[in-house]
């Protein structure tokens, strides 16, 4: 009742109400991530001007996944609007679970949208999914130590500058890592990391007939040199540190270098939350010489299940949110270090935004990643630090803890690459590809 | 001659007990302590213990994020409504056992205990898909009916070892009086187990609040309860001790708050039938 | 003696809760044992046929089923022996006369109340992590390195987590039991001069072995179902992978409906051995 009469209020008073559809609630389920916090408390702003309102169901990461996976699998139909990655879209697009995005009205102007994200978010040119953010990897650098260390970082470095790089810049007894990087077990923290790391060393997931490649030289140095160096230069307990772990510790100064999502450049430059905020500088991921750089591709986006009764008022909520209006009132209420990156092109044609220090970074790690051919040698799959298929979450998230085994020291790398090699045929195997 | 008590070994038992008491304890003083703190100061190193500025930012934080009275709410009512239920049907049920038991009662209740081994994980998508057919998706209801289900054994059970202790000779005298078995039970029997059903519904009152696996997955916006609350503070972004702490502690306050004013009803009554 | 007509009362009463529970049995029971003989996997459009017991031959060959079955038991076992064991020294403390015996049962009986999630939480977060974990400060105090908890500790930092949890549980009726013990018994023995631990051995020890039965048994049925705690620690890596998380990747991991119901279905006989064997310890210390 009541919101029934707050909403009409409000569409009374706006007037500009074209759709007359009445006041709905709509439930969307979303990560907690800090992007995602700031728009729930922006979300007046949407009701004002539509007159629907908004539950929010925030979970952390996986728990998200399990929830949304399980209502939508089951068409359970709990969720008007999910918050799901560049992963799961393509998959769920080609099942039919989506709504296709594609009568988005003309001031929303899809065009806009990054090419990259576009596309890692359609199913046969469809799109699925309209990007919330986007983000790709890259290094981020503490400048003073780069500097004591005698080094510079030059603007696309290759690994074993990085090596060197970390090794002199470690520093046991203040407490400096040289390098950070994540080696938590699970498909979307180390996984991602190690799996486009190994993109740069000439790996990849599987060869054209799906057989696992885990038996190939190109993983045994990948993870060879990973561990190599993180025994060198990386912080104590690594083989748990996943993305708020590495953050914590740059912010705290505990890092001389952490290759990670770009998404966390305005965390790191945020001088309320990061002791290290004005010596901060940016370079391209790390490459081998290979043609392919270390760094992966990755949105979050907002979908509409297939068969909500509520799709009309669920595309006028994605519509604003991920809106070129929605990043100018970030931009207004929280300063352009603040908005939603990697999602338009015209952000990145806005001086303002272009004067954050780590706009053209951003853009260009996201342009330099290409998830149709990620992999040195052909693979059957899309995606940079994932394979798009359904089985994939499930095997690498298993795969990636006999990594952090390794990390932890508890087994070698040939042991952990033997069983990796078993686990991902065994699951190929069940699922049916051989 | 009494065993006399000294002073001494008072006294050596009271440090002893204290120091073990506050080791155990310490993991959620340390909590509260942390949920008052700044971010910076949750993860100083050397630790602050009690002399730092005090703050209810944390609590604020978290309070503006997410409707903490309507997952309290939701809370309230699952726990208490799945125990409150549970037990008028176990009353029943554990007064037969008690009183006319058979050559299978023993066999009935072990049968039920067992109900309780099957793994959660592997029945989610047959319970999920009945539940969206009965549509009791995101229902406190459909709730209140699974958390009684995986509670009504341990209810069973604990009721049926209070009703055993009491004496039959005086339901007998009751029925010669005339009294009918609803009489009985509602007269005679109730009363005489009420500290008995106290116990039981504190103990699944604090097993139903706890229970993390259905909450969380049968649930979206409308029946979730605090268990989903904690879990979208579980690994928020850069340094969060602090506010992880403050909503850890409102996500535990109100069971803690019951379950120590009520802490002699348990110390006395949680048997299981183990005294004679 | 019951008379016929009680009888039929009593079954009629009894009636409700045992036709619930059948059904909270037997629905999810068979549909597990249909999706088993499945394939079915949601993300590829779920059922895809019969697929007689290749789920079960392909849970059990894989190469985690054993190690998983390992680490359930060795959990179960673990936690079980330290909360006996410290709940019975616990409640033979909180026995004796001293002041302040209120405040100090509450402060025991506390981690009962915390939510297993909040407490995984707390314990990852604030005690165990390597850098700003509270142990890590205090082993870097005595000039020690950091243990890294739950990457290379991780079974008894996880066993230590849980038995945290229910040590209270195992206190409280254990406590409950200790205090309904004759103390003219104990009286007369020390007056014998029977030394502490010949009392404790041959008077207390036998007094509490019902209740010692029960809080096996209660704990059991829960520690073999625990999730959360892993799920919040460790996400199953560095070896604590349990049955239960291990049908939880299949299912919702993997999303292989019909692998993890075979899985299910092997949870339940391994349950049902436990409780068999269980039962038949119980069975004898229930008979009144």
């Amino acid at each position: 009742m009541n919101t029934h009469v707050r909403a009409l209020m409000g569409a009374c008073a706006l007037g500009a109400l074209a759709t007359a559809s009445m006041g709905e609630t709509l439930t969307i389920a979303t990560v907690n991530n800090g992007d995602m916090i700031r728009m729930q408390g922006l979300t007046d702003d949407f009701s004002e001007k539509t007159g629907h309102e908004v539950e929010w169901v925030t979970l952390e990461e996986n728990v998200l996944r399990q929830r949304v996976t399980t209502d939508i699998s089951t068409k359970g139909g709990a969720f008007d609007i999910m918050t799901i990655g560049m992963y799961e879209t393509p998959i769920w697009g080609a099942n039919g679970w989506l709504v296709p995005l594609d009568d988005l009205s003309e001031e929303y102007d899809v065009g806009d949208i990054l090419p990259a994200m576009a596309g890692g978010l359609s199913h046969d040119g469809t799109l699925y999914a309209a990007p919330f953010y986007g983000e790709s990897s890259m290094i981020m650098y503490r400048t003073d130590l780069m500097e004591k260390a005698g080094l510079e970082m030059p603007d696309a470095p290759t690994w074993d500058f990085i090596r060197e790089a970390a090794a002199a810049m470690t520093d046991r007894d203040a407490d400096i890592n040289g390098i950070c990087l994540r080696g938590k077990a699970g498909w979307g923290e180390g996984g991602a990391f190690i799996t486009a790391m190994s993109n740069s060393f000439g790996a990849r997931w599987f060869d054209m007939d799906w057989n696992a490649q885990f038996d190939t030289q190109p993983w045994k140095d990948t993870l060879e040199f990973f561990v190599g160096m993180m025994n060198e230069s990386g912080p104590a307990g690594y083989a748990t540190n996943g993305f708020n772990e590495n953050l914590s510790l740059f912010q705290q100064g505990k890092c001389g270098m952490w290759i990670d999502a770009t998404v966390a450049a305005s965390f790191v430059t945020n001088p309320n939350e990061s002791e290290v905020a004005d010596s901060v500088g940016f370079a391209l991921a790390p490459d081998n010489g290979l043609g392919k750089r270390s760094n992966w591709l990755w949105a979050w986006a907002l979908a509409i299940p297939a068969g909500t009764q509520k799709e009309a008022a669920a595309k006028e909520f994605i519509e604003w949110a991920t809106s070129k209006d929605y990043i100018a009132l970030v931009a207004e209420n929280e300063g352009w270090a603040n908005v939603p990156p990697g999602a338009r092109t015209s952000l990145y044609e806005n001086p303002n935004y272009m004067e954050v220090p780590f706009a053209k970074m951003t853009l260009d790690s996201i342009l330099t990643a290409d998830p149709n051919n990620s992999t040195v040698e052909p693979s059957p799959y899309v995606g940079v630090q994932f394979a798009a298929i359904p089985e994939f979450a499930g095997i690498a998230t298993e795969v990636s803890q006999e990594f952090s085994a390794v990390y932890a020291g508890q087994q070698t790398v040939d042991e952990a690459l033997a069983k990796a090699q078993d686990i991902t045929n065994e699951a190929m195997e069940a699922a049916g590809y051989r | 001659m009494a065993r006399s008590v000294t002073n001494q070994r008072k006294t050596i038992n009271t440090i002893a007990a204290w120091a073990v008491g506050l080791l155990i304890f310490f993991p959620i003083l340390w909590t509260i302590l942390t949920s008052f703190k700044t971010e910076g100061q949750a993860i100083a190193d050397p630790p602050v213990w009690f002399f730092f500025d005090w703050t209810l930012e944390n609590y604020a934080v978290v309070q503006e994020r997410s409707d903490y009275m309507r997952y309290l709410w939701n809370s309230i009512i699952i726990a208490g409504g799945s125990t409150v239920l549970g037990v008028i049907i176990a009353i029943p049920a554990a007064w037969s056992m008690a009183f006319v038991p058979s050559k299978r009662t023993k066999d009935i209740l072990l049968w039920m205990l067992s109900t309780k081994m099957l793994p959660a994980v592997g029945v989610l998508y047959p319970i999920y898909l009945l539940f969206i057919k009965l549509g009791l998706l995101d229902s406190r209801f459909g709730l209140v009916i699974v958390l009684m289900l995986i509670n009504l054994p341990i209810i069973v059970w604990m009721l049926y070892t209070y009703f055993r202790e009491i004496p039959g000779e005086i339901l007998e005298a009751a029925r010669m009086d005339g009294a009918t078995l609803k009489e009985e039970i509602l007269y005679v029997l109730t009363p005489m187990a009420v500290p008995g059903i106290a116990s039981t519904l504190l103990l699944n009152v604090i097993l139903a609040w706890n229970e993390a696996f259905w909450t969380l997955n049968l649930t979206a916006a409308n029946a979730a309860p605090l268990t989903a609350f904690i879990a979208s503070y579980s690994s928020p972004e850069g340094l969060f001790y602090a506010k992880l702490s403050a909503a850890s502690v409102m996500a535990i306050a109100p069971i803690l708050i019951l379950g120590w004013f009520s802490q002699k009803q348990l110390v006395r009554g949680l048997t299981f039938g183990a005294v004679k | 003696m019951a008379t016929q007509q009680s009888r039929s009362a009593a079954r009629l009463m009894m009636a409700p809760a045992v036709i619930l529970l059948l059904g909270w049995m037997l629905v999810p029971l068979t549909m597990t044992l249909y999706f088993s003989f499945k394939t079915y996997l949601p993300l590829r459009g779920g059922d895809l046929g019969w697929a007689g017991f290749e789920n079960y031959t392909r849970f059990v060959s894989s190469s985690s089923f054993w190690p998983a079955v390992q680490t359930t038991l060795v959990i179960v076992v673990g936690v079980l022996i330290i909360t006996v064991c410290l709940g019975i020294l616990l409640a033979i403390l909180l026995d004796q006369p001293m002041w302040g015996q209120g405040i100090v049962r509450i402060l025991v009986i506390a981690p009962f109340f915390v939510m297993p999630t909040v407490s995984a939480l707390v314990w990852k977060n604030m005690f165990m992590d390597p850098t700003n974990g509270l142990l890590a400060h205090l082993w870097r105090f005595f000039g020690a390195e950091p243990v890294q908890w739950l990457s290379q500790a991780s079974m008894p930092s996880l066993i230590m987590i849980v038995s945290w949890q229910w040590l209270p549980f195992a206190t409280l009726i254990l406590l409950t039991a200790i205090q309904s013990l004759d103390s003219e018994q104990l009286e007369a023995a020390e007056m014998d001069g029977a030394p502490v631990i010949k009392r404790f051995w041959y008077i207390i020890l036998p007094h509490l072995g019902r209740a010692i039965t029960i809080v096996i048994l209660i704990q059991t049925i829960f520690l073999l179902a625990i999730f959360a705690e892993i799920f919040v620690t460790t996400g199953g890596a560095f070896g604590t992978r349990t049955l239960s998380y291990l049908i939880f990747q299949r299912v919702l991991e993997s999303q292989n409906v019909g692998l993890g119901s075979a899985g299910g279905v092997y949870a339940i006989i391994l349950a049902n051995i436990v409780a068999a064997f269980l039962m038949r310890i119980v069975g004898k210390n229930l008979d009144a």
